[in-house]
């Protein structure tokens, strides 16, 4: 064998190694969910048996709503701050404290959960002794993850953002557009797609957060990750393998729509700027 | 009076004082705020469960009252000291073995033919998207008497190496162990060492292996003087990616770690959850973040030079 085919063929073992690994316990989670045993990593038959004790899971259907509110309100909230912190690292290059800002948008994707977790309730619970409110629940949980998922937005949107042609909107200046203008009809149609995928990484990041939800719920303010994680802690439970799959199929199917119309949108642009005559 | 104001209070509403003051301002006061107020419960004295004022002023005199018994009580006692170390030792191990396994696939990644690029970079993403709890909880199946991983290793007479090297205490026994520890921090934190690799790989020019190569160097010799140097800046990004956050991690340890592998995240939320005491809980993360704070510097460098290169 020649040296050229042998680096081909390293390269492709890698590669696919590499791929089993990140994708062997999910498959793993999927298989052990029809699993028709008491020992739930050990092949015993096919049954449908934790999927039909689901909807009897009044614990796990409690986190799930709790879970979907909070993380629909916070990539919400998590676009507007995110977009705002990424036009201002992209557009205003100048202003006093840019470092400081630069630094602590980025932190909180590093900072260890326990510690953001910690100092976030030690300030709410100073605020609720001070003036009597917030309680401990829905609302500080969602403080907390708004600030990491504003982290996750900024980055997504920031990159879209230093790709876009300045003079696209100078060109719309001069003919006479205001800034809200330029902003509704110029920049928001070309950055949308960051804006969505924005919005779709951080309702995950929410979905899936254990640490700073832990720290921030209070009595009856328990989130699916928190049910999961409290079974999982005590050893192997099928209806966890059930939810995985579950969860897994929503987001195939997600990811599945979301690649088809992003390819379509960029034929779809392309066409446009070769009848422009750009291409 | 009314000339002068009005440029002020109409710089003040303008739309750029919005627009980069509102995220500021929910920065300073949901993340800088917390911390200082972190650090101050680290030195307070805790009665009942209210927190005694540091400064106080009575009879004309302004006191400053420092607890600092928390922080010297780190240092003495070997159950603080020590996990810090592990801690620091694990999420280093868990680096070293994310940059073994991601840069040679992120090295492929970039070289494989350009329409391909995007379905293998999405590959790498897409677990990202399904719930890194879950994921986490898969390794303790298949880990596990029986699992399918077990019964590879044990199969391969691999843990025989693995008890040897002093990843597990005992043959046949791999859960709760470092191994299952640093296993599923790796397999976690993989993706945030490639995918910054990825990004710088795919931009270098090739041509200057190409000119390596015609002075004579080797495709080894090319390879270590003149791609390595090149992607520094997604080595250090990788990295930082991964052992930062390893450091406090607190999920993977509670999932699958066992007593022999106690890390520092766990020891502030006993002291927070179980003992209640928050000015401990406090330090230990003040601690901890001192620790962490010459990487994150490092990180934010290089957050900051990606942004200026991306321009």
């Amino acid at each position: 064998m020649n040296t050229a085919a042998f680096n081909r063929l390293f390269a492709r073992g890698w590669l696919s190694l590499g791929y089993a690994f990140l994708y062997l316990p999910i498959v793993a989670l999927i298989v052990f969910s029809f699993n028709d045993s008491p020992l739930p990593n050990v092949w015993r038959g096919f049954t449908l048996k934790w999927y039909a004790a689901l909807p009897d899971d009044r614990e796990m259907l409690a986190g799930l709503w709790l879970s979907l509110r909070i993380a629909f309100f916070t990539a919400c909230g998590s676009v507007v701050l995110g977009m705002l912190a990424a036009f201002t690292l992209v557009r205003y290059r100048r202003f006093t404290g840019r470092t400081a800002f630069s630094g602590m948008v980025s932190a909180p994707l590093v900072m260890p959960e326990v510690v953001v977790g910690l100092s976030l309730l030690l300030m709410l619970v100073s605020i609720q002794r001070a003036v009597g409110f917030p309680e401990r629940g829905m609302l500080t949980i969602w403080i907390g993850h708004l600030l990491l998922g504003m982290a996750y937005a900024t980055v997504v949107i920031q990159a879209r953002l230093q790709d876009l042609n300045p003079q696209l909107s100078e060109a719309a200046m001069d003919l006479g557009a205001r800034p809200w203008q330029v902003f509704t009809l110029i920049t928001l149609p070309m950055i949308a797609q960051s804006l969505a995928s924005a919005w779709l990484l951080t309702f995950t990041v929410s979905l899936d957060d254990v640490v700073l939800s832990a720290f921030l719920s209070g009595p009856g303010a328990t989130t699916m990750p928190l049910v999961i994680f409290s079974r999982a802690r005590l050893g192997l439970n099928p209806s966890v393998n059930a939810v995985a799959t579950l969860i897994v199929l929503v987001v195939a199917i997600g990811v599945l729509v979301a690649s088809y119309m992003i390819a379509r949108n960029e034929r779809r642009r392309a066409q446009e700027l070769a009848a422009a005559g750009h291409a | 009076m009314a000339g002068t104001a009005q440029p002020w209070l109409r710089r003040l509403f303008s739309g750029r004082s919005v627009v980069i003051g509102l995220p500021y301002a929910w920065l300073l006061l949901f993340f800088l705020l917390p911390f200082l107020i972190l650090a101050k419960i680290s030195v307070s004295e805790m009665e009942n469960v209210v927190f005694k004022d540091l400064i106080t002023y009575k009879d004309g005199l302004l006191q400053l009252q420092l607890k600092l018994s928390n922080y010297v009580f780190i240092t003495q006692d070997a159950l603080y000291y020590k996990t810090y170390i592990a801690s620091l030792q694990y999420a280093a191990a868990t680096t070293v073995l994310c940059l073994a396994i991601g840069y040679p696939f992120a090295y492929f990644m970039a070289r494989a033919r350009p329409e391909r690029q995007p379905l293998l970079l999405m590959l790498v993403m897409l677990p990202f998207w399904t719930s890194f709890l879950l994921r986490v909880y898969a390794w303790k199946g298949l880990l596990s008497e029986h699992g399918w991983v077990y019964d590879a290793i044990v199969g391969l007479g691999l843990d025989q190496v693995l008890l040897a090297a002093g990843f597990i205490s005992a043959p046949g026994k791999l859960m709760n162990t470092p191994f299952s520890l640093v296993l599923g921090m790796t397999y976690t934190y993989l993706p945030f060492m490639i995918l910054p690799l990825f990004g710088n790989l795919a931009k270098l020019d090739v041509r200057l292996l190409e000119a390596a190569a015609d002075l004579g160097a080797s495709p080894w010799v090319a390879f270590w003087k003149v791609t390595v140097p090149l992607s520094k800046a997604g080595i250090i990004a990788g990295s930082m990616l991964v052992f930062i956050p390893c450091v406090g991690e607190f999920v993977i340890p509670e999932l699958l770690g066992g007593p022999e592998t106690l890390m520092i995240g766990r020891v502030v939320w006993d002291e927070f959850f179980s003992n209640n005491d928050w000015p401990m809980a406090s330090a230990v993360a003040v601690v901890m973040v001192l620790l962490i704070i010459v990487p994150l510097a490092l990180f934010n460098k290089y957050q900051a030079e990606a942004q200026e290169a991306g321009k």
